[in-house]
């Protein structure tokens, strides 16, 4: 192609970058460095491209802003810490956060869920009390009113009712279990006539004691059962 | 300066592959330490691209993280620093075509056609600028500011090649370009860079020079 012998200048120029990166073959080398000892203005393009490579391969050349490797120091430890990272594997997350998006702290974090959770299952529980229970177990029976659902009520199986704990009228002793006015109304037991009568005067909280004292005497309760 | 920067690297090797191996194997308290050697360089391969201080500093920090989460994917035949600065110039380069540079990258594309040829300026003699003068602040910010007038596809190449020290295909990977677009710009770019700093010593840029050995008068 060319004629090595006698390379131009604009040749030369050419190919002064890789001369400088060591990518000519030895022949057009040698009559690249023939010409340079010959041709001072190439020279001077050589002798220039090499300050250049020179000067700005230099480390002092990359400046950075002031504070730049202390943030980058303090912003890796932070991501570092943070448990999806630990794990981190192959595959680039596509998740990546950028630099400037807000972040929880570990606290929040894991208090957030905690809270949502808290409050879905105190309306699941409100929306199951109000709605979900079974159908009563006996016909005649009448659900309550105003009844503390924590209370602790009894109930046995024999009986379809709960009763408040002593009630006279609570059959098949041997079998009675204590639970909560809501765990029985789930189960479908409705209230004791006897002992709960106050929850039964459709709801009405100022008549309540007068049974308390005197909790169904020594009646039985017939009509109840079926 | 090159030579020094090959032996650090040298020295630092053995080092270097233990803390890659410790960090791969979930020491990430020493992933820092693993970086920091290359965290100047991975600013300004960053700068190079976004050309914006905040920009190419959430790059920076950001290519820190992906190397971070990738770093199991990283193989000891490669260079790790080549690798990191690979990283950022992906982020970086991602961050721009993302964000606002369309007007830029359009006005650059107009000078296509000048990439073939180019004369440079003749000077009988070539003065030459010795190291030293990067003390100078100034001088630093007159280099930085001749680099800032090239045109983004010479100065990238430029940037990659010279300043970051990839090699000629590792450049081409990096900005998506081909090998002989490589070679063709990074000419260019040095060439210019050059008649540049010719012109700059008759603006009385490198006035004070020459400096005598082991002084430093400014």
């Amino acid at each position: 192609m060319v004629d090595e012998k006698t390379v131009n200048c604009e040749h030369v120029w050419r190919k002064i970058s890789d001369y400088l990166d060591g990518e000519v073959d030895a022949a057009l080398r040698a009559s690249m460095e023939q010409h340079f000892s010959t041709c001072k203005r190439c020279a001077s393009v050589l002798a220039g491209t090499r300050n250049v490579i020179q000067l700005y391969g230099d480390e002092r050349m990359m400046e950075v802003p002031a504070g730049y490797s202390q943030r980058l120091e303090n912003w890796l430890d932070q991501q570092l810490k943070e448990p999806r990272l630990k794990s981190a594997s192959g595959k680039m997350p596509a998740w990546m956060p950028s630099a400037r998006e807000p972040r929880w702290s570990s606290w929040s974090a894991w208090l957030m869920p905690v809270a949502a959770m808290a409050l879905f299952v105190g309306a699941l529980a409100i929306v199951d009390q109000l709605t979900f229970h079974e159908p009563p177990k006996s016909k005649l029976a009448e659900p309550g009113h105003n009844i503390p659902p924590d209370m602790l009520v009894v109930v046995s199986g024999g009986s379809k009712l709960f009763h408040v704990a002593g009630c006279s009228f609570i059959h098949d002793k041997a079998t009675e279990r204590t639970i909560t006015a809501k765990e029985a109304i789930q189960d479908g037991y409705t209230p004791c006539p006897r002992c709960m009568r106050k929850y039964l005067t459709t709801g009405v909280i100022g008549a309540l004691d007068e049974d308390e004292a005197n909790p169904g005497g020594a009646e039985e309760a017939s009509t109840t059962r079926r | 300066m090159n030579t020094s920067i090959d032996n650090s690297e040298q020295a630092g090797g053995a080092r270097e592959r233990e803390l890659i191996l410790s960090v791969q194997n979930g020491q990430q308290e020493l992933f820092y330490e693993l970086v920091r050697p290359y965290e100047r360089r991975v600013y300004a391969a960053a700068m190079a691209i976004l050309r914006n201080e905040q920009d190419a500093e959430d790059a920076a920090q950001e290519a820190m993280l992906k190397a971070f989460a990738n770093i199991r994917q990283f193989r000891a035949e490669a260079r790790f620093s080549t690798w990191l600065i690979q990283i950022t110039v992906n982020e970086s380069l991602m961050r721009r075509r993302r964000e606002r540079t369309v007007v830029m990258e359009r006005m650059d594309d107009r000078r296509e056609g000048e990439e073939n040829e180019y004369t440079p300026r003749d000077f009988a003699d070539w003065r030459e600028i010795p190291s030293e003068a990067l003390e100078r602040k100034e001088v630093r910010e007159r280099l930085a500011a001749a680099l800032g007038t090239l045109d983004r596809k010479y100065r990238e190449v430029f940037v990659m090649r010279d300043m970051e020290h990839l090699n000629i295909q590792e450049t081409a990977e990096a900005l998506g370009i081909t090998v002989a677009s490589v070679k063709t710009r990074l000419l260019r770019a040095r060439l210019m860079l050059r008649d540049l700093l010719a012109a700059g010593w008759e603006q009385g840029w490198f006035s004070r020079l020459p400096f005598e050995k082991g002084s430093k008068p400014w």
